[in-house]
């Protein structure tokens, strides 16, 4: 919990207006992203990537692939970045751990009985403290969307404010699965338990539920964290997940942050891309600004 | 726990500004060296013999050089109109003028592209506002009207309607096309005949609807488009064969009109200055109210009659609007307005600028503290930054008066009655908007805010179907939908 003297009423969260805040968001979609711009967009919009594998039939095999992938996104194109980190399930992080070595490469890990949260208040923790144990440097949580929509704010603060002690050094994502709030009002104030409680990250979305993250979405979340910043000074970071597979969105995503909270802000440290089929779209896009043409998806490694 | 004080917390926007540039082709527009008047359906050389330059604003340099029509071809326009009004537009089926109408909607889509890159060269807005709101709104009104053209008895239900015959108007500078669409499109669909005059900075783009309105085949005279300034419009409103005066510009020239026809059987509708209060309250969703303030303001360069230059906050949270509404106004780009990326463009004249300027010393004079974004503006063309005055008063010229430029005073206020005061306490009425999340007040507020238009929980919003105009010396007669079509027919 951060140092702040009085928690406020998040029942008295700002509230959004929806064909504002959705205008406002197709606003950033009109700029004209060329050039080194787009290029330097583009770097920057992989080293912000969470490579991320989230599967009941997920291996140690294929956890190795993608933490190969993650070093070495394409070797034929010199000066890439590696991306930010690798995503998996607690029982995958000593693999992926072992397999990023020191390459500074991040392992997150979800928990809290990801992806529905479901779960007794002590299995949460005890499945947050495995993780970290394991080696995880990132947390990402699942908040109680059912006691939220309750109006239980109390308990859903007190929990993730529980996680986060969990947590240790690891940097904790509390994500929020929009998709199951609804409303960009109840976004906001979720957002706002999520920052006060302790958050060091807040994610939009599992993936495991559509729709995940969208423009819109990610616009009340990065407003909520200006305004945090206002009030306490503290940066959080933002992380907005599933639905991003292609490099023209990812660059919406990075004018849209821009222009909201400067270019403090435009580095992994404090936003990045929870997806998987991201990578190669970007890579391809590269590829073409390299050499004038598309290739097929044949070029491009799927782990 | 690292937490600063409040008054260090910045954010640092400089970046978002140096975007690889993005700019739009001119060569996707053909604009001649020299554009004739457009009367009877043909390009004809004027009798004055005389032809100005238009400049782009943004570089200075010379596009084109335009006819000036003096008091004879005024006339020969004027009895062009009424020829063609006599012999074949008023006697016309309604459902064969709607074809026309619907025709020339379809040709400007069709050149959409040409029209943004001319209106944007011409008359310094981003090609952004050009390409995404003037072309397809001006579009929109055509085929607004067009629907309505074999539809009049429904619109006036148990009356007859005849058309006024010929319609001289008259079109500013700010908004060109759509202006022009605006005019000449409930004219046509109630079988009036049109001369038409555009602001003489920015005649581009009505001569190029003029080309469209010539291979769409409109008989003859049906349409004239003449160019010139300030006589040349004098000379339309003193001619004695118009049936009625469509105005839309300055209060003042307004004024004039309004002594020129007194005594005579003109009809006329007039559209003039604005100063519209934009009203926050402290329930407001204030980053979309922020937002609204942005494009209220500073939408084209505030060169927008119905701009909202006078924002009221309640005080309780006007720290925190001042905060959201400086970091927004970092985030935009000023300059070349080809450019994709530009939010803010040229000013469209010299003479305007130097209005501005003039408006920027006097708020500054009047003690007015001023912020300007620190954004780089370029150094050859008419540029001004995005500018907000605070520690302003009623009483405050910069207040009071029609700046027609990116400058927003902003006051406070404490309770409802204060501000509906406050915002009505001025000689126009043409625009306002009132920001609140409680539906209630937004009714209350919007029957008593004496503005032609309130816009709630958004700013700057047109449509073809919703009537437009103003209160007080704002103008009267109202353009858009069913309205629209009233100023231009006689009920029987």
């Amino acid at each position: 919990m951060i140092a702040t003297k009085t928690i406020p009423d998040f029942s008295l969260s700002p509230h959004v207006d929806q064909v504002g805040i959705e205008e406002r968001a197709s606003r950033f979609t009109k700029r004209s992203i060329k050039n080194e711009t787009k290029i330097n967009g583009l770097k920057l919009a992989l080293n912000m990537i969470d490579l991320t594998t989230l599967e009941g039939k997920d291996t140690d095999g294929k956890v190795k692939q993608l933490c190969y992938k993650a070093q070495h996104l394409m070797d034929t194109y010199p000066g890439l970045p590696t991306v930010a980190a690798i995503c998996v399930y607690p029982t995958m992080v000593k693999v992926a751990k072992t397999a990023l070595g020191d390459s500074g490469v991040k392992v997150a890990s979800v928990s809290t009985a990801f992806p529905s949260g479901q779960a007794p208040r002590d299995v949460k923790i005890r499945d947050t403290r495995f993780a970290v144990d394991q080696g995880a440097d990132e947390i990402d949580m699942v908040i109680s969307r059912g006691k939220f929509l309750q109006g239980e704010y109390n308990y859903v603060f007190d929990e993730i404010a529980a996680i986060k002690e969990a947590c240790g050094d690891a940097r904790l994502k509390v994500i929020l699965e929009t998709g199951e709030l609804v409303t960009y009002d109840k976004v906001r104030r979720a957002s706002d338990i999520a920052m006060y409680a302790g958050a060091d990250f807040i994610k939009t979305s599992t993936g495991k539920i559509s729709p995940a993250a969208t423009m819109p979405v990610t616009l009340v979340m990065l407003e909520a964290i200006r305004d945090f910043y206002y009030k306490t000074g503290k940066r959080i970071a933002m992380k907005p997940a599933g639905g991003i597979s292609k490099s023209k969105l990812a660059l919406h995503y990075l004018v849209m942050l821009n222009e909201v909270l400067g270019e403090e802000w435009m580095n992994n440290q404090w936003f990045r891309f929870g997806a998987s089929s991201l990578a190669n779209d970007i890579l391809m896009q590269l590829m073409k600004q390299k050499t004038g043409a598309y290739q097929s998806a044949d070029y491009f490694s799927i782990d | 726990m690292a937490t600063k004080k409040n008054n260090t917390i910045k954010l640092k926007f400089d970046s978002s500004r140096n975007l690889a540039p993005a700019p739009e082709s001119k060569s996707a527009a053909k604009i001649n060296p020299r554009y004739d008047l457009f009367i009877n359906g043909k390009f004809e050389k004027p009798q004055s013999k005389k032809y100005f330059d238009t400049i782009n604003p943004a570089t200075e340099e010379k596009l084109s050089e335009i006819a000036e029509a003096n008091a004879a071809d005024v006339d020969k326009a004027v009895k062009a109109a009424r020829t063609a009004s006599d012999k074949t537009w008023k006697k016309m089926p309604p459902k064969e003028r709607a074809k026309y109408i619907y025709r020339i909607a379809r040709m400007i889509q069709e050149r959409a592209r040409e029209f943004a890159i001319i209106e944007t060269l011409d008359g310094g807005k981003p090609i952004r506002e050009s390409r995404d709101f003037d072309v397809p709104t001006a579009a929109n009104h055509f085929f607004y009207y067009a629907g309505w053209a074999d539809k009049l008895e429904y619109a006036f239900p148990n009356r007859q309607t005849t058309p006024l015959g010929v319609a001289g108007q008259i079109i500013p500078w700010n908004f060109p096309l759509l202006m022009a669409a605006w005019k000449i499109a409930p004219a046509l669909a109630t079988g009036n005949t049109v001369v038409l005059k555009p602001a003489e900075t920015t005649s581009l783009t009505a001569l190029k609807l003029a080309e469209i309105i010539q291979e769409a085949d409109l008989p003859p005279g049906v349409v004239n488009i003449i160019t010139g300034a300030g006589a040349t419009g004098a000379a339309i409103v003193n001619h004695p064969d118009i049936n009625k005066i469509a105005f839309t510009g300055s209060t003042d020239v307004g004024k004039i009109i309004q002594r020129a026809i007194a005594g005579t059987n003109k009809k006329a509708t007039l559209e003039l200055g604005g100063k519209a209060a934009n009203i926050i309250f402290d329930d407001a969703p204030l980053d979309q109210a922020v937002e609204g303030v942005i494009n209220g303001i500073f939408f084209n360069q505030g060169h927008v009659c119905c701009a909202g230059s006078r924002l009221y906050v309640q005080e309780s949270v006007f720290k925190i609007v001042l905060q959201k509404l400086k970091d927004r106004m970092e985030s935009l780009i000023v300059g070349d307005p080809m450019d994709k990326n530009t939010d803010i463009g040229a000013i469209n004249s010299r003479e305007q600028l130097n209005v501005i300027h003039k408006y920027l010393k006097i708020g500054q004079d009047e003690g007015a503290e001023m912020f300007q974004a620190s954004g780089s503006i370029p150094k050859k063309g008419f540029y001004c930054r995005p500018t907000i005055f605070t520690n302003v008063a009623q009483s405050n010229r910069i207040t009071q008066e029609e700046i027609f430029g990116p400058v927003l005073t902003i006051q406070t206020f404490r309770t409802d009655d204060e501000v509906i005061e406050k915002a009505n306490n001025t000689p126009y009425g043409l625009s306002a908007g009132v920001w609140t999340d409680k539906g209630s007040k937004i009714f209350n507020m919007t029957t008593k805010l004496r503005a032609g238009v309130v816009w709630a929980n958004t700013f700057n919003k047109f449509d073809p179907t919703s009537p437009f105009g103003g209160y007080k010396e704002s103008g009267y007669g109202r353009e858009g939908g069913l309205h629209g079509l009233n100023a231009y027919v006689n009920l029987i």
